[in-house]
């Protein structure tokens, strides 16, 4: 796990430069430190309290109930399919974003971000329409369990092709045409070539789908509904605060919460595994191409030297 | 798949990506601007600017109002602390910041309302000044900053780390002051970056619903956001509506997805 501990910050970014403007280090931290903690720790530490105020064995009570496990069950094989599913398709777009020449490339690579870019009930609202009891295409699956699959795969779709695209960008291509000319096939080069170095883009962008799929609450809402067989755990959570069951809701919360953080710490490590091999970052997560947004190492140069 | 492979492959493999891409993506996102213009303008733009429709607009860009700003504002200072004073503490704060993404907006909805309701923690003194969190725009606010919180600081950051140092240094060699630096140097050369994550913070404000949905109580003409009035109009079976704000949103989207790619292309070129 860190076998290469010190690989993250190898290399020594130079100290010197501007800093925070009008406050020094000390000051600058305590504010990051206060601002983080009063909007985003003190929530979570009121959560935890909540959800243990009435004893651990409230707690397991809770998250025992047939309906929570039924919940949690659903929404981690769901989220399992589903990231399976986008894997696969998500590599392939990643492939033809990359490496593929077709009419409307450009306009196919931004559309890829629209369901980051798209408020989720109204996904869950365009779902129906084509998904549902009046579908054009004839196929009603609105409020069964196949609707949660299809709103997961809407909402997390970007996470592989975004992580895996940038791979396959700075991929060299020496080794593939080398596998060639000694004879490879298309899908042993595939195979034995490409897929291993889009390795821990691949798994970092499946981390990232699985932990937002995990949470996903405004797709599935509308389009698969609350029903006993169709809730997920967000949607389980909600009902529980409705019935004022506080404690309830934030015991799930909790497993649930625990569930994505162990997703981000796994999407740390293929970073870490991943960018071995490049120069390094030291800034961790914040890294993480997920959004498109590519930044493009060899053209500092071209910077104008005022 | 490599370069040398068939043709037929290829264009299996197109068929299958821009297959899903239409499937998933553009046919539903297309059936909906159909749907909601089947019957002319003047329904969706009535449910729209219907009272309850112009307040929930209204309720959206204060939102945005607030919390982009804040969020951009600790964003950058955040990414020159993490980036560029590598302070003791820089892994955990960088994990902190990249919780509100891993968390589901309805545990993030769950939290506040737990810290800031009838039995929270915070609710003595808060009765005591008076101050309605709860149910109110306040808490409303406190949801889009914890769920917006990540982004700018995650899009300045590579940029900080690959503009270097030179041009500051020379900067306060000539006798800029950090300030002066920061404003003339550094703040122009990650311009795109941030404007890249200010993009992004303002798209997920303005949808947000889950978290936003727990704290606010969807009171309508009230605390009700564009997609909570999305959900009201649709649970109303009053369908123009749920549709004419979702197309609102949906070209709100769209223009994300534009002002992504002029920034994208900025940033490279």
């Amino acid at each position: 796990m860190s076998a290469h501990p010190a690989t993250a910050d190898s290399v020594e970014t130079p100290r010197a430069g501007v800093r925070l403007p009008g406050v020094g280090a000390g000051l600058g931290r305590g504010l990051v430190v206060l601002y983080l903690s009063l909007l985003v720790l003190l929530p979570l530490a009121a959560l935890t309290d909540k959800s243990l105020s009435l004893g651990l064995g409230h707690f397991w009570e809770q998250v025992t109930q047939p309906q929570a496990v039924n919940s949690l069950e659903l929404t981690l094989i769901a989220s399992l399919i589903v990231v399976v599913i986008n894997a696969f398709f998500g590599t392939i777009l990643a492939w033809l974003l990359v490496r593929d020449e077709f009419p409307g490339k450009a306009f196919v690579n931004a559309v890829i971000d629209l369901p980051f870019a798209l408020p989720t009930i109204v996904a869950s609202l365009i779902l129906i329409e084509l998904w549902g009891t009046k579908s054009p295409l004839g196929v009603d699956i609105a409020l069964s369990r196949y609707a949660v699959i299809v709103a997961l795969l809407f909402v997390t779709l970007p996470f592989v092709v975004r992580a895996v695209q940038p791979l396959l960008i700075e991929m060299d291509r020496e080794m593939e045409e080398a596998a060639a000319s000694l004879g490879a096939g298309g899908f042993t080069i595939f195979r034995r070539i490409i897929f291993p170095n889009l390795l821990p883009g691949l798994a970092a962008g499946i981390a990232l789908a699985f932990a937002r799929a995990l949470g996903e609450f405004g797709s599935v809402l509308l389009f698969a509904g609350g029903l006993p067989d169709t809730q997920v755990s967000s949607v389980y959570i909600k009902q529980l605060i409705e019935n004022g069951n506080e404690a309830g809701a934030a015991a799930v919360s909790i497993v649930l919460l625990a569930a994505s953080v162990l997703m981000l710490v796994l999407v740390s490590l293929a970073q870490r595994w991943g960018s071995r091999h490049e120069r390094s970052s030291g800034a961790g997560l914040t890294n993480m191409p997920m959004s498109g947004f590519e930044s493009s190492p060899h053209e500092e140069d071209d910077d104008e030297r005022a | 798949m490599s370069a040398h492979s068939g043709n037929g492959s290829r264009w299996g493999l197109r068929f299958l990506g821009l297959g899903y891409v239409f499937l998933l993506l553009l046919l539903p996102l297309g059936l909906i601007f159909y749907k909601t213009f089947e019957h002319g303008l003047a329904p969706p733009i009535d449910a729209i600017t219907s009272p309850d429709g112009l307040h929930a607009l209204k309720l959206t860009l204060i939102m945005v109002a607030i919390a982009v700003p804040l969020n951009t504002i600790f964003g950058v200072g955040c990414a020159l602390l993490l980036v560029r004073h590598r302070v003791r503490g820089s892994g955990v704060i960088d994990a902190i910041i990249n919780l509100p993404f891993a968390i589901s907006p309805i545990v993030i909805g769950l939290s506040l309302f737990l810290l800031y309701g009838t039995k929270g923690w915070f609710e003595p003194a808060l009765a005591e000044a008076g101050i309605k969190v709860l149910f109110s725009v306040p808490g409303m606010v406190l949801a889009s900053i914890f769920v917006s919180l990540p982004f700018v600081v995650r899009e300045t950051v590579p940029v900080l780390q690959e503009i270097g140092t030179e041009q500051e240094q020379a900067a306060s060699t000539l006798g800029a002051n950090a300030w002066q630096t920061f404003w003339r140097v550094t703040l122009p050369a990650i311009r795109w970056g941030v404007a890249y994550g200010v993009v992004l913070t303002t798209a997920r404000v303005l949808g947000e619903f889950g978290a936003v949905s727990v704290v606010s109580g969807s009171i309508s003409g009230q605390t009700q956001t564009l997609p909570l009035f999305v959900e009201k109009q649709y649970e109303n079976f009053n369908l123009p509506g749920a549709f004419g704000a979702s197309v609102l949103l949906a070209v709100l989207a769209l223009s994300t997805l534009l002002a992504m790619n002029v920034l994208k292309r900025k940033e490279d070129a």
